[in-house]
């Protein structure tokens, strides 16, 4: 009982941290802190199905465009939309529908979690590599689906125009709703099974576990965050195109939740965060420094070798990532906080 | 009366017919057990009954039920369980949660009671662990319950494989190669171990084995399998003398210098 009181605790000091934050940060940190809550909660997600269930899923970014696009076509106000839409109109109900934003958030994880209802069928039929391209597969479509539907995604256009509704209680708030069902049930009985597939399926099934339905139950949960993610992405953004949504994005999640640990939902919130303020960090290398009388131009993209190099070393000297699929626990913190105090 | 009935099974793989026309009848409390030289196709009968190979011919009935195409997990919940030839725990698991997986498939909770800790859920958690506990002491294991599965010494790990099958709550339990990897002493305790068990929890078991020493002593009944085909039934004493086991063990000379 006394853990649900310190749960609370540290909500209500989250709480307290966001209102300080929302009347004294500046702007950009408020970008900043708005960018690592989604990132915690999509690293979170994505290490539900990667790290606990052990299979390797390469479509994440699938999942974010649908959520980001849905959410973003029902708040965009009927007026926006046909300044949005010039070469093919928006088609009928959506060019005449305008949702409130957290309903429009809602919406976006339903349909994410619809689309992995559909496709977990033929995904779960494979294993292995075979599983890491299926999804790969998808990632890919929904983003040509999204450049070539014009009267629905606006096509390469993107959309324009959208209200930044993302702040600081939204992106927070569904970052820790989005760890505490995902620690639950990861500390839970089905958690437990999730892990067992990971580590050897054939045995997990000999003791009556239905890995199918636990690998799709994880699947579902986890794109019906990676929608709400989007959607909350898109509203900070407030314009999006399918070219945001690459390949890319998933492979910096992957990054994450391997330098944080696989299967650790600690490590990858760490590391997500680690990753949001590292990237902004490092901008420094990419401008032009002055140093003992001579200039050295920026180079683009140098802050993604840093990065590069920091994952190289992380791989290299942590193997199981930082946390070594560890996770925070009270009891934990109250042990490191005795041994303080013996010292 | 009979709980696992075997009808004509039959296994080819491409051109390889690794089982041919295979019938068993197991009664209910009985102690079976299936030998046979390497190669012989003792694994693919347990393949096959336990729902990870699909026969190519005939049928698997247990207590009535047809399961000679269902699926793996839907069998080990109506009460039959087995375990590995080369143990196959959850390595990075503690003890203790590799055996509370084994009790995961008698919940009846949703994943959202689970989620939201709702009374049923958090029940049968109690209960669950309870059970694992109890099993983790009469298998000797309570003691390791915090420890990571996969760092476990070989015969421990033999043992920790058997408390998770129990876990399902089987009726019939497959034993593959119980005693492989032990020494004469561990198999002796294996022995008395596996009568305990199947006393405490009324269990029928099949046992694979190559180890001809423990299955005299522990088998009731057996089938001896070579190449596929069975070739012997009956008493360990009667199956012992049996010219074609002699031959398929020993080679086809053993059984003329006997004579």
């Amino acid at each position: 009982m006394s853990k649900t009181w310190l749960n609370l605790g540290a909500i209500a000091l989250l709480a307290l941290s966001l209102w300080g934050a929302s009347l004294w940060a500046d702007e950009y940190q408020v970008r900043l802190l708005n960018n690592m809550a989604i990132f915690i909660t999509l690293a979170v997600s994505y290490n539900l199905i990667n790290g606990v269930c052990g299979k390797l899923h390469l479509g994440p970014n699938a999942f974010i465009t649908l959520g980001a696009y849905t959410a973003a076509l029902l708040t965009l106000p009927p007026g926006e939309k046909v300044l949005n839409f010039i070469i093919t109109p928006l088609i009928w109900p959506l060019s005449e529908m305008a949702l409130p934003f957290p309903l429009a958030l809602l919406a976006g994880g339903l349909v994410a979690a619809a689309f992995g209802l559909l496709t977990g069928f033929p995904v779960f039929r494979v294993r292995g590599d075979y599983l890491a391209i299926v999804t790969l597969g998808f990632g890919e479509v929904v983003r040509v689906l999204a450049n070539n539907l014009q009267g629905l995604t606006n096509g390469p256009l993107g959309l324009k125009g959208l209200h930044p509704y993302t702040n600081l209680w939204w992106s927070w708030g569904v970052a820790a709703a989005a760890v505490l069902v995902i620690t639950a049930l990861v500390k839970s009985s089905y958690g437990r099974a999730m892990q067992a597939i990971r580590e050897d399926e054939a045995a997990a099934r000999a003791m009556g576990v239905n890995t199918f339905r636990h690998l799709l139950g994880a699947y579902i949960l986890s794109a019906f965050f990676f929608g709400i993610g989007g959607g909350l992405l898109a509203h900070l953004i407030t314009t999006i195109s399918p070219s945001l949504f690459t390949f890319f994005l998933t492979f910096n999640l992957l990054i994450i939740i391997v330098a944080g640990g696989l299967g650790s939902t600690t490590g990858a919130i760490v590391a997500a965060a680690f990753f949001t303020l590292a990237g902004e960090w490092l901008r420094v290398l990419e401008e032009p420094v002055r140093i003992l009388g001579f200039t050295i131009p920026g180079v683009p993209g140098m802050r993604m070798v840093i990065l590069s190099l920091a994952l190289l070393l992380v791989i290299l000297y942590f193997r199981r990532g930082l946390l070594g699929g560890r996770e925070f626990s009270w009891d934990w913190l109250g042990r490191g906080l005795r041994w303080l105090r013996q010292r | 009366m009979t709980l696992l009935r075997i009808r004509e099974l039959g296994m080819r793989f491409g051109g390889l017919s690794a089982l041919e026309d295979f019938h068993l009848e197991v009664p209910p409390g009985s102690l079976y057990g299936l030998i046979g030289p390497n190669g012989a196709g003792k694994t693919t009968v347990f393949n096959i009954i336990s729902g990870f190979l699909r026969p190519t011919q005939g049928a698997v009935y247990y207590n009535g039920h047809n399961i000679t195409r269902m699926p793996a997990h839907e069998i080990t919940s109506l009460g039959l369980a087995r375990t590995f030839q080369n143990i196959r725990l959850f390595g990075d698991l503690s003890v203790l949660d590799n055996v509370l997986v084994g009790c995961h498939c008698r919940g009846r909770a949703g994943w959202w009671e689970a989620v939201a800790r709702l009374p049923r859920y958090r029940r049968e958690e109690k209960h669950s662990l309870a059970r694992a506990q109890t099993l983790l002491e009469e298998v000797g294991l309570l003691d390791a319950a915090g420890e990571i599965a996969g760092r476990l010494p070989y015969g421990r790990q033999r043992r920790l494989e058997i408390a998770r099958a129990l876990a399902t709550r089987p009726r019939f339990l497959l034993l593959d190669e119980p005693a492989a990897g032990l020494n004469p002493q561990e198999t002796r305790e294996l022995i008395f171990f596996i009568k305990e068990i199947k006393d405490r929890y009324r269990l029928t078991l099949l046992v694979i084995e190559h180890n001809l020493r423990l299955v005299m002593g522990l088998c009731e009944h057996l089938t001896v399998l070579d190449h596929g085909l069975t070739i012997a039934k009956g008493a360990p004493a009667e199956v012992r003398r049996h010219p074609a086991v002699i031959r398929a063990y020993l080679g086809k000379g053993a059984v003329s210098s006997e004579q």
